[in-house]
């Protein structure tokens, strides 16, 4: 995906998600680091452009929920920014790629402990398929079937200089559908 | 002597040694002392000591043997047999056991104990007051008297603070020719917790100061006070440069003090102390580079006379609290002829026949030990060492003859001199056994 | 990282990523469900040799804040005089298989001899009179934060006057090594018998004179006057010190408006800081007791928050 083809995309989720809550009455976005956050920020303009409305937009951190910490040094946390109190709120979370279920996973039970909202959903640029979970995103740019072993990458402007979504296969590489996912995104971007 | 080498009747020939330095000869020894070589027999038991070089025993003036009191840290066996490893034939026992060597008794139930499990000569140091309380003399006249003939005394691993009873302590031992030696230790600068040099790393560290003045001062004070009493003073386990210069200024003016310095204080310094580690908690504290190298110059001019190991064995355990509450002390008696030689040999600092005065002559004569520091000259006692000049090791605490482990030299590579131990005309230690 | 035993092991970036896990921590403490789930599992030991109910405190809800297992347990009294050693207590506690210990003890050092005898990550939560790490951290975490409202900045550039008893400091000698490596400047304050030997070699300014540094300094830090030191000669009496190196009023009045005044507590009150100065607007005392939790959230999380070891990498890592 190029960056129009993105634009495109978030254009399109903007409409969604306020077509899904019929108007942005007590919208919020919360983007999950580290490229959640801008794309957030990006469907809030989105939704600004449409409906002349600032939805309240924030970050939400994961990591401390993570089912793998265990399994690799110490993580670095990533900001969590709460524009408001998400109690009775619509929580939107969003997500660069939805892959194993598993960063939704955590960030529900972060949210859990933040407040009690009156709804969650779940936006993602793109689902690339092989759920570990039972989980499936509500609004979804682009769906983008590939194998465990290819790489998604998702760079933003606002991150990486540039905006795009690329799919790589990385040489000499196995198949390995049901390994413990690193997580939703490319690992290059974790790092 | 469980375990020695018994000497035949025909006697114990050292073929080819260098006598102290001073070129090759034979040593025949019978019945304890030396005789002429030319009378070897067919049937004498030889030594081949070509390359070696051959010193009189040593003889060390500060030995803990821990027994009575503290067997399970080290016993006058295994003390002696250390001793004898390093080429020891004589120790000095320090007086701070349990009970603490301060009567007749004391001093001969040791000297027994040494008689009879002894790998080298034992030779109890009397208490200078009762108890190490340092308020009231102990029976020094009658230790002198006893069996033991105690001639030095000390309150070791505490200072006589109190002058007065200093100054009636060498008033008193004059009488038999006894020597105070003293630990000199000011409990007012350096109390019971100074545990580091007192400078940058032990305000870096957050230990306790041990300051220089602390030692300096006592010694001052017991220079004076042997000046005073016409008596002798010895000064233990000297530490720093200043003490150093006090001790200069006391020889110029001919006053009777002499001193010692230990292996560990002419090599280790201060810095070993930045991991914590407990082994290297010693007291006196070790010192920076510039009070080493002052204290290898002062053994090297002779303003201090003797080694002195302050061989000090703890049980593991005492050893194994926090760096404060560590039992001060490390051993040192298998080692100390190595470092000597590491510090002072080596660099030119001593040659064969100085290493003889500071580790045996001296030693023998601040004593006053008849049998021991002579020369290897017929009719003298027959105690020996044989220095293989050339050889190094690493040292590994757990072969020591010690029972204790805290060895500061662990892991270390250092000469590794003693070829062979002779006490009395038999062997008491030979390198690989037999 | 494996150990917190110094604040001179850490690196500027590594203080800044601590702070800055730190504001994230702090968030937590306005949560509904106070807890992460971060150190679920893991068993953390506050193995105090000498009692001190704040730090100890602030270390078990820091750790229980992350869902770890905190059990206490106080070694006080002579180990020595009881026969056991260091060891002994160390290895004992370190058997029952924790992931961190916490250690306070009277003894400078004794945290490093600790770590050669257990597997257990450990933190040094005061050592005699040599460091205390996290008081560092969370005195710069507080003054950043005081900074970053003020102005904008951080520590860089800053200068800190640390006053008091240096000499038997582990907050002062913690908080040497952190703000020099944050780029602030240090001066200490304090009579010539409670300057530690060597001062001359420390990275920092040395004045025996309170009044003529206060006016230029950023922040002030008061060490509290152990009692014992009252009688230990160090100086000839209470009203000298007060009158000589208290915070009393006139010179909280000659301070620069808005120069944050910290105190490690507990404070004696009258003696090396007044009423006024240590309720003053400027105060940041009861700051940095919040401070501590979010500090030592963040330390236990560095500490514990990922795997044991370094993993081997395995093939599915690779690809992910």
């Amino acid at each position: 995906m190029d960056a129009d083809q993105i634009a495109r995309a978030c254009a399109r989720m903007a409409h969604q998600i306020l077509e899904a809550n019929r108007g942005a009455s007590g919208l919020m976005l919360l983007g999950i680091p580290t490229r959640g956050v801008p794309l957030a920020h990006r469907l809030a303009a989105a939704i600004a452009a449409v409906e002349q409305v600032e939805i309240p937009t924030g970050s939400l951190d994961i990591t401390m929920y993570r089912d793998d910490l265990r399994s690799q040094p110490t993580r670095a946390v990533g900001p969590t920014h709460l524009p408001s109190s998400v109690d009775d709120a619509v929580v939107v979370l969003v997500d660069d790629v939805l892959y194993s279920g598993r960063t939704v996973r955590a960030a529900l039970d972060a949210l859990g402990d933040i407040g009690r909202p009156r709804a969650v959903r779940l936006a993602v640029l793109v689902d690339r398929g092989h759920r570990q979970l039972p989980i499936r995103a509500d609004h979804v740019g682009k769906n983008l079937p590939t194998a465990a072993s290819e790489r998604v990458g998702v760079k933003l402007t606002e991150i990486d200089g540039v905006t795009e979504v690329t799919i790589s296969r990385p040489a000499g590489t196995t198949t390995d559908p049901l390994g413990p996912a690193r997580g939703e995104s490319d690992p290059v971007e974790e790092a | 002597m469980s375990g020695m080498g018994e000497a035949p009747n025909a006697g114990l020939l050292i073929v080819g040694a260098d006598l102290v330095g001073a070129g090759q000869g034979d040593l025949l020894m019978r019945d304890g002392v030396f005789v002429d070589p030319s009378e070897a027999g067919a049937d004498v038991e030889r030594i081949d000591a070509d390359g070696l070089v051959a010193l009189p025993g040593l003889v060390d003036l500060h030995t803990h043997l821990r027994e009575p009191g503290r067997e399970d840290a080290e016993t006058i066996a295994t003390g002696t047999l250390a001793a004898a490893r390093g080429g020891y034939t004589a120790v000095l026992a320090m007086a701070n056991t349990d009970p603490v060597t301060d009567t007749a008794e004391a001093a001969e139930h040791i000297w027994a104990l040494g008689r009879r499990d002894g790998a080298a000569e034992v030779v109890p140091v009397g208490a200078v007051s009762k108890g190490l309380q340092g308020s009231e003399l102990a029976e020094l006249g009658l230790m002198a008297r006893s069996a033991a003939t105690v001639r030095v005394f000390s309150d070791d691993g505490v200072c006589v603070t109190d002058a007065r009873l200093m100054r009636r302590a060498l008033e008193y031992v004059r009488a038999f020719d006894g020597v105070i030696a003293q630990h000199a230790q000011d409990p007012r600068l350096a109390g019971a917790d100074a545990c580091c040099h007192e400078g940058e790393l032990s305000g870096r560290l957050g230990l306790p100061g041990w300051p220089p003045a602390a030692e300096s001062t006592i010694v001052a004070r017991d220079a004076e006070l042997a000046a005073l009493t016409g008596s002798r003073t010895h000064v233990c386990h000297v530490s720093t440069a200043d003490t150093v210069d006090v001790l200069r200024w006391a020889h110029r003016r001919g006053i009777a003090i002499t001193a010692e310095v230990t292996p560990h204080h002419l090599m280790l310094t201060t810095s070993e102390l930045t991991g914590y580690d407990p082994i290297y908690k010693v007291n006196p504290p070790l010192r920076p580079d510039e009070h080493v190298a002052a204290l290898r110059e002062a053994l090297a001019d002779g303003t201090i006379a003797a080694v002195g190991t302050d061989h000090a064995p703890h049980a593991r355990h005492d050893k194994q609290h926090a760096f404060i509450d560590a039992a001060p002390g490390m051993i040192g008696l298998e080692t100390a002829l190595a470092v000597l030689i590491e510090t002072m040999v080596k660099p030119g600092r001593l040659d064969w026949a100085g290493v003889a005065e500071r580790m045996s002559y001296e030693p023998a004569r601040i004593a006053r030990l008849p049998h021991q520091g002579r020369p290897l000259t017929i009719g003298e006692p027959a105690n020996v060492v044989l220095v293989d000049p050339q050889a190094r090791a690493t040292v590994d605490a757990a072969t020591s003859a010690s029972l204790a482990r805290n060895n500061p030299w662990h892991s270390r590579e250092l000469p590794d001199p003693v070829a062979a131990t002779i006490w009395r005309g038999r062997i008491s230690y030979r390198r690989g056994g037999s | 990282m494996r150990h917190l035993l110094s604040a001179g092991d850490l690196s500027a970036d590594e203080i800044t990523g601590i702070l800055d896990l730190a504001e994230e921590m702090s968030a937590v403490q306005d949560r509904p469900v106070k807890k992460l789930p971060a150190l679920r599992g893991r068993t953390v030991v506050n193995l105090f040799f000498e009692d001190s109910t704040r730090t100890r405190s602030s270390f078990e809800i820091a750790g229980k804040w992350l869902s770890a297992d905190v059990i206490n347990i106080s070694a006080k009294g002579s180990a020595v005089s009881k026969g056991e050693s260091l060891r002994d207590t160390v290895m004992t506690v370190g058997a029952m298989g924790v992931d961190a210990m916490v250690i306070r003890h009277m003894a400078s050092g004794a945290p490093w001899q600790v770590t050669g005898w257990v597997d257990a990550s450990i933190l040094n939560a005061g050592d005699g009179t040599h460091e205390h790490p996290t008081q560092a951290l969370l005195d710069a975490f507080t003054l950043r934060r005081h900074f970053r409202r003020l102005d904008g900045g951080d520590l860089t550039g800053r200068t800190v006057a640390i006053v008091g008893d240096v000499t038997h400091s582990r907050v002062a000698r913690s908080n040497v090594l952190l703000l020099r490596t944050l780029g602030a400047k240090v001066v200490l304050v304090a009579p010539p018998t409670l300057m530690p030997a060597g001062i001359e070699t420390w990275p920092v300014a040395v004045s025996h004179d309170l009044d003529a540094v206060l006016p230029a300094v950023d922040a002030v830090m008061m060490l509290r006057v152990q009692r014992e030191r009252m009688s230990g000669g160090y100086f000839p009496t209470p009203r000298e010190y007060t009158i000589s190196y208290g915070l009393t009023r006139p010179r909280l009045e000659s301070l620069r408006p808005d120069t944050p005044i910290c105190h490690p507590g507990p404070m004696n009150r009258g003696l090396e800081i007044s009423a006024e100065a240590a309720d003053a607007a400027s105060s940041l005392v009861l700051d940095q007791v919040a401070a501590g939790v979010s500090v030592r959230m963040a330390v236990l999380y560095e500490l514990l928050g990922g795997a044991e070891e370094m993993p081997v990498t395995r093939a599915h890592e690779v690809l992910a």
